[in-house]
């Protein structure tokens, strides 16, 4: 028997509700509005009074109101047909609600039921599983989609039967298993999971080791993220937060990309609709909508699902993270899910923490983010979740609580800069207030030596040093003027321009320069540095800039030719005789 | 001290408590939004607790007494809607101004948000003919996007200029804390335009109360979705001045004892003015919403809580400010920038607009950091005297806000500039672009 209670208060979409029965913290119950029922969830309860947080318009409630409670915490439903679907933050099918817009109480089936999928057992009678174990595969698009025992079973399980390969609806039984007391389960394809409760059903959970290559430069090159790591992009308005996620979404090497779309632009999610069904993934070959699901609870949508679909994007991808692939999980932006919970905080008159936001921010921030990460699978296979999330600090200013947070937990930092960003210098990431701290791994730095080339780090390192030398210098030359600086701090300066030119900057709306494999990055960087290697003689000062624009003219042009293409070659070659210019000028004097 | 008149209507005259917004009493049966009348003054539902229910007057609470007459309505906000609203101007309840009625379905304000699956992409490319829009910043349909301007500005006049040429089938105009100078300035221009019957007109000025602006975005969006959605027509919102709507905000969420956040604004800011700029919206079948929004800022300030958070929701922003070099006022490229303008620009235009458009406000930042230089005492280079002239003839040419022209025309007088003060390489856009246009246009 559920629990009934009904309405006492409301402001806005916190509703307090009276009951005698039992209610959970994080429980979810639904108000029996007229003819419609409205979701929402418990977050405080003191005495008979449950303070619920309505995911829904409260126009029109009223006092007395009957309320429902579910007895289980709010949900996702797991199973095969996930994939490039477009669901709400609650995990509602959007394609499926009539109508131009959505109507309050309205909520769809995740999965398709009805849809048939091709089922082949992997397991054999008789062998002993554990929550996570895969029984069976379906395909859904290019992926084999691992049909696992539920992650709510513990302890150990014997394979009873499993149904012959063949088509099955969702929801049919295709195993039954034993428990260890001899009594039957039955399992489906599908599966249920509370959303903000991590699935462990992994053995263990290494420091990650290898890098996911992302196709933008200045992230790979120069503050790699790790394949299973996490990082972060805090950004004024207007510097490229969400372009560059877009842009990571589009080229990042993953099997699959989770987009939690959380208090932003619906005309942002619009266009992955419209784009990514058109777009080949660049290593399947395949449509990246087949890749991709979105989860969107865009500006206008209620707040109160904000917070909910961050945590269902993270659900969605550690169930296929327990299949064996390698997700990647966008959100955009996690500043509008802390507001959400302040929002919150202030209706139930908490005691507030810093600039208003609940005391133990940080402690979520930090939960959220320890999810991510690379794991080995009870068969010892291995997947992962590599996240970023954005954060818009107000006013740009990064001394505020979410950024704070963020960057307790978050291994790599993606500053981007508003002087960057308003003088076009895209994508607008510090290269100098920027770091990923997977460079100081050890294991990391052995496997980019190995994978890209043996001096990589090295070369790194170098470009990193040339930068910030570079910055110094035009501090300098600012300060004391073109003429009362040595030459040679212009060159400096030119060095460090020729790099970020070069190297940093990318035009995420080439359709060449967009993605750049390992290999070109490779090549680019050391081609740039046995530039910045040389040495130069000018003149005067005023000879080092214009010299310096056309070597970065012949490297950009390279950038925005294919590959080893004949143009790229071209572009070579016209670099190489503006170089020997220098050479000819360096023997004649 | 309650009793029936029609079915739903409750009278109450006994008042627990009032502040200058709000007032609280006793009452049964009232729903969350609804609207009420408080001493012939409107008022809405903003918390229940209990049997106690505290209602937010829009008009202030200046003179009401404890035994005020309160009258619950049983439903929130409406306005009706029909064509009868062209042309036609409406306050802050959606009173026709003039006096008479409007007939029509009336419909709840704030309502739903349109099911994202359901949205179309942006396409349509607005020119405006101001080339600090056109070539930098092209506004598309369906975009919302506010101009970030001192009050000395002049945005109210860019802004009717803007929508004049826009070739919208409706504007939409929602006047906020509006001068009566302005409103009357509106009125005139659309008239002489003879695009009166074009406009539908919600106007708070600075005589009505603040509180009452609070109706106004809502009044003109529903009436922007009545024409985009059911006529199929492009619909343009001009929502001025947003700061002061905001204002209106934070006196009310004060009132409610909640917690300010920062420049004593509500913590909720965000979300109250991204329920109203999400309203812009494309449609499948051809209607849409524009919005173009004011929001003054104070002394160029845009990290002050309702720019910043506006720029956070809105798709760019559009800053105004006075070029001393030529006396002009321009549109700042450097603070300005359409998101959706990568939708059209060498697509619906010719293929060269975006690198022309970044070559040329790269270039013009070399002008910035010549002229700290030369502000600074120290010797300018060759370079940088060069690029003080192209920044010279670019502001004047085309940032300036006087400036109407297509856009091929931009592009044209981008590259005579380019060609007059620089070298391919130091402009740095594509091979095939300069092989193409460089030397051949103009003269
Ligand atoms: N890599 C890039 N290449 C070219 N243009 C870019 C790039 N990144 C950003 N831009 C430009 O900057 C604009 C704003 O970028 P974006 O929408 O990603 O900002 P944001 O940081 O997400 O802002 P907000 O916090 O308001 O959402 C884009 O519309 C585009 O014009
Ligand atoms: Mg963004």
């Amino acid at each position: 028997m559920n629990t009934i209670g009904n309405v006492t208060g409301i402001i806005a979409n916190l509703v307090v509700v009276e009951t005698e029965g039992t209610t959970a913290q994080n429980e979810i119950c639904f108000i029996k509005h007229g003819d419609t029922r409205l979701m929402a969830e418990v977050i405080k309860v003191v005495g008979n009074k449950s303070y619920i947080q309505v995911f829904e318009s409260t126009r029109g409630l009223k006092v007395g109101t009957e309320v429902e409670f579910m007895g289980h915490m709010l949900e996702v439903t797991l199973g095969p047909g996930i994939l490039s679907k477009n669901f709400d933050g609650l995990q509602n099918d959007l394609n499926k609600m009539d109508g131009v817009f959505l109507k309050r109480g309205q909520y769809t089936d995740p999965l398709d039921m009805d849809k048939e999928f091709d089922f082949k057992g992997l397991a054999k009678k008789g062998d002993k599983v554990v929550a996570g174990s895969w029984l069976g595969e379906v395909k859904e698009n290019w992926i084999p989609h691992k049909i696992m025992v539920p992650f709510t079973f513990k302890g150990e399980y014997t394979l009873k039967s499993i149904k012959e390969d063949g088509s099955y609806k969702p929801a049919e039984t295709i195993a039954v298993l034993t428990d260890n007391d001899g009594r039957e389960h039955e399992v489906t394809m599908v599966q249920k999971w509370p959303v903000k409760v991590p699935i462990k059903a992994y053995k263990h959970k290494p420091r990650p080791f290898k890098i996911l290559e992302t196709g933008i430069r200045v992230m790979d090159t120069l503050n790699p993220i790790a394949e299973g790591g996490t990082g972060f992009i805090p950004g004024p308005f207007g510097s490229g937060k969400t372009v560059l996620q877009h842009n990571l979404s589009k080229n990042a090497e993953a099997d699959l990309v989770v987009i939690a779309a959380c208090g932003e632009r619906a005309n942002e999610v619009v266009e992955i609709f419209t784009e990514f069904p058109e777009l080949d993934d660049p290593r399947s070959g395949r449509k990246l909508m087949e890749r991709t699901t979105i989860i969107a609870n865009t500006s206008n949508m209620p707040v109160a699902a904000r917070e909910a679909s961050v945590y269902t994007a993270m659900t969605i991808s550690e169930y296929y993270r327990a299949m064996g692939l390698k997700v990647l999980l966008l959100a955009d932006s996690t500043s509008r899910w802390a507001q959400a919970l302040r929002e919150m905080s202030n209706r139930m008159e908490e005691l507030p923490g810093p600039d208003g936001f609940p005391m133990d921010l940080s402690a979520i921030i930090a939960n959220f983010y320890a999810r991510a990460g690379f794991v080995y699978l009870p068969n010892d296979e291995t997947g992962s979740i590599t996240f970023i999330g954005t954060v818009s600090p107000a006013g740009g200013n990064l001394k505020e609580p979410v950024t704070e947070s963020t960057k307790k937990v978050a291994r790599c930092f993606y500053a981007l800069s508003q002087d960057r960003a308003d003088s076009k210098r895209y994508p607008a990431i510090d290269p100098i207030d920027s770091y990923s701290k997977y460079l100081e791994y050890p294991e990391i730095a052995e496997y980019l030596n190995k994978t890209i080339a043996e001096n990589w780090t090295e070369s790194v390192f170098k470009a990193k040093d040339i930068l910030l030398r570079g910055k110094e210098a035009y501090e300098q030359i600012n300060i004391l003027g073109d003429d009362g600086v040595p030459l040679n701090y212009h060159i400096r300066y030119w060095k460090s321009e020729l790099i970020d030119f070069a190297i940093l900057q990318q035009d995420a709306f080439d359709k060449i320069d967009a993605s750049s494999s390992l290999e070109r990055q490779n090549f680019m960087l050391q081609r740039t540095l046995e530039i910045t290697d040389m040495e130069f003689d000018f003149e005067s000062f005023e000879d080092v800039g214009p010299y310096f624009k056309r070597l970065i003219n012949a490297l950009k042009q390279m950038n925005y030719s294919e590959y080893d293409s004949d143009q790229f070659e071209n572009n070579k070659k016209e670099l190489e005789s503006i170089l020997k210019e220098q050479e000819k000028e360096a023997v004649t004097q | 001290m309650e009793k029936e008149t029609k079915a739903f209507q409750r009278i109450y005259t006994k008042l627990y408590q009032l502040t200058k917004a709000t007032v609280t009493l006793q009452a049964k049966g009232v729903g969350y939004d609804e609207l009420a009348i408080v001493d012939g003054r409107l008022a809405q539902v903003v918390k229940i607790m209990g049997d106690m229910v505290t209602l937010q007057i829009f008009g202030g609470t200046e003179g009401i007494a404890t035994n005020a007459e309160v009258i619950f309505a049983g439903k929130s906000p409406t306005l009706k809607v029909s064509d009868d609203l062209a042309g036609r101007f409406f306050n802050a309840y959606g009173e026709p101004m003039e006096g008479g009625e409007i007939m029509g379905e009336e419909r709840e304000i704030g309502g739903p948000s349109v099911n994202p699956v359901r949205r179309k992409q942006p396409s349509e490319f607005i020119p405006t003919g101001i080339a600090g829009i056109d070539l930098n910043n092209a506004l598309v349909t369906g975009q919302k996007i506010p101009f970030f301007a001192d009050p000395d500005q002049p945005f109210n006049q860019v802004m009717a200029m803007v929508a004049l040429r826009a070739k919208a089938d409706k504007i939409i105009l929602a006047g906020m804390g509006l001068t009566r100078d302005d409103y009357l300035y509106f009125k005139n221009v659309f008239d002489n335009a003879g695009a009166l019957d074009r406009i539908v007109g919600f106007i708070n000025t600075t005589e009505d109360p603040p509180v009452e602006r609070l109706l106004v975005p809502d009044m003109a969006l529903t009436a922007a979705e009545y024409f985009a959605d059911e006529k199929n027509e492009k619909v343009l919102v001009l929502l001025t001045d947003m700061t002061l709507y905001s204002d209106a905000l934070s006196i009310v969420s004060n009132r409610m004892d909640q917690i300010p956040s920062k420049d004593s604004m509500p913590g909720s800011l965000y979300s109250d003015l991204a329920r109203l700029y999400e309203k812009a919206v494309q449609f499948p079948d051809g209607g849409s919403i524009t919005i173009i929004a004011v929001t003054t800022l104070s002394g160029g300030d845009i990290t002050h809580a309702v720019p910043d958070n506006t720029g956070y929701i809105t798709e760019g922003q559009l800053f105004l400010r006075k070029d001393s070099d030529i006396g002009k006022v321009i549109v700042d490229p450097f603070r300005s920038l359409s998101r959706l303008k990568q939708l059209v620009i060498g697509k619906k235009t010719r293929e060269d607009h975006p690198q022309v458009m970044n070559a040329a406000v790269r270039l013009y930042a070399d002008a910035a950091n010549a002229k700290t230089k030369q502000e600074n005492g120290f010797d300018l280079t060759d370079y940088d005297e060069r690029s003080l002239e192209f920044a010279k003839g670019y502001s004047e040419k085309l940032l300036a806000i006087d400036v109407n022209i297509e856009t091929d025309a931009m592009l044209e007088t981008a590259y005579d500039l380019f060609e007059k003060h620089f070298t391919p390489a130091e402009v740095g856009i594509r091979q095939e672009f300069v092989e193409k246009y460089w030397k051949k246009n103009g003269k």
